[in-house]
């Protein structure tokens, strides 16, 4: 428990830190100025989204072939974590857009596989929540997470494969493409900042999963001793 | 400075939906194991 609130500290700090450097520390763009500020926290949710998305998609494979609950658990924790990152990407995006491009939307490749993106981990949350069963919810969940796993690769390549609105690569985009050694030292500094805030999230959400698993088991227990079933927690999916 | 209010709220946005998901969880964890407390509290005065 005090490495959690420990850890948990380091992060906080460590955001707050990175926070400042995005904003006093990193030289000015010159064409945006201030808002292209947005960048130092929309990039690295991005990041953090498809760690999580890795995450989740070793989870549902060794879950298929191992069957074990804590694969599944580490699934549908990562599934979380990853679509708080892209609801944070979503958000922000047009925050930096509207003053930048004059719209606060378009349905460009990129963005359009983003939201279909954060659309399916969506619904396999909701759709996962529809199942009593906890074999079956599993496996459903691993099999849609498999699926849904597909359009993440076209996410990435998007603005490298279609003309798009939403700006070519900024980091191995080929050439001219780059960062300013000030603007990529605080990058760097918010990417390790969100990526810990996303690791502690996930592994809270993961503890509160297995304690979810624990109580389906005593459940289970409980309606076998009194034939009768549990009142209790009926209501959670 | 320019556009100070869409830098404003895009930072509003990181953390708030950070540290509402993060209270979610916690809600969610201290019920569960009141919910497991409650059980085995039944399960032993039956």
């Amino acid at each position: 428990m005090k490495a959690r609130y420990a850890s948990t500290v380091f992060a906080a700090g460590l955001i707050f830190f990175a926070g400042y450097a995005a904003l006093f520390i990193a030289p000015d763009e010159k064409t945006m100025h201030a808002i292209q500020r947005i960048f130092y926290f929309h990039l690295p949710s991005w990041i953090a989204m498809f760690t999580a998305l890795s995450v989740v998609f070793v989870a549902n494979v060794a879950y298929l072939a191992t069957r074990k609950p804590k694969w599944d658990a580490l699934g549908v924790s990562g599934t979380e974590a990853a679509v708080v990152c892209c609801t944070i990407g979503l958000a922000t995006g047009p925050l930096w857009a509207k003053p930048v491009w004059g719209i606060w939307w378009t349905w460009d490749a990129r963005l359009t596989t983003t939201f279909i993106l954060w659309l399916l981990y969506i619904s396999y949350l909701l759709l996962r929540g529809l199942l009593d069963d906890p074999e079956r919810k599993a496996t459903f969940s691993a099999v849609f997470g498999i699926f849904a796993f597909l359009d993440a690769p076209l996410v990435y390549v998007s603005n490298r494969l279609w003309r798009t609105q939403h700006p070519q690569p900024v980091i191995g985009g080929g050439s001219g493409s780059g960062l300013d050694p000030g603007m990529g030292k605080v990058l760097l500094l918010c990417v390790i900042a969100v990526l810990g805030v996303m690791i502690i999230i996930l592994l809270d959400r993961y503890r509160l999963e297995k304690l979810r698993q624990e109580f389906d088991e005593v459940r289970l227990e409980y309606e076998t001793l009194n034939l009768e079933p549990a009142s209790i927690g009926k209501e959670r999916p | 400075m320019k556009n100070f209010e869409n830098l404003f709220a895009a930072w509003m946005v990181v953390w708030t939906v950070f540290f509402v998901y993060e209270v979610s969880i916690a809600r969610r964890l201290a019920r569960l194991k009141q919910d497991i407390e409650s059980l085995k509290q039944q399960m032993r005065e039956r």
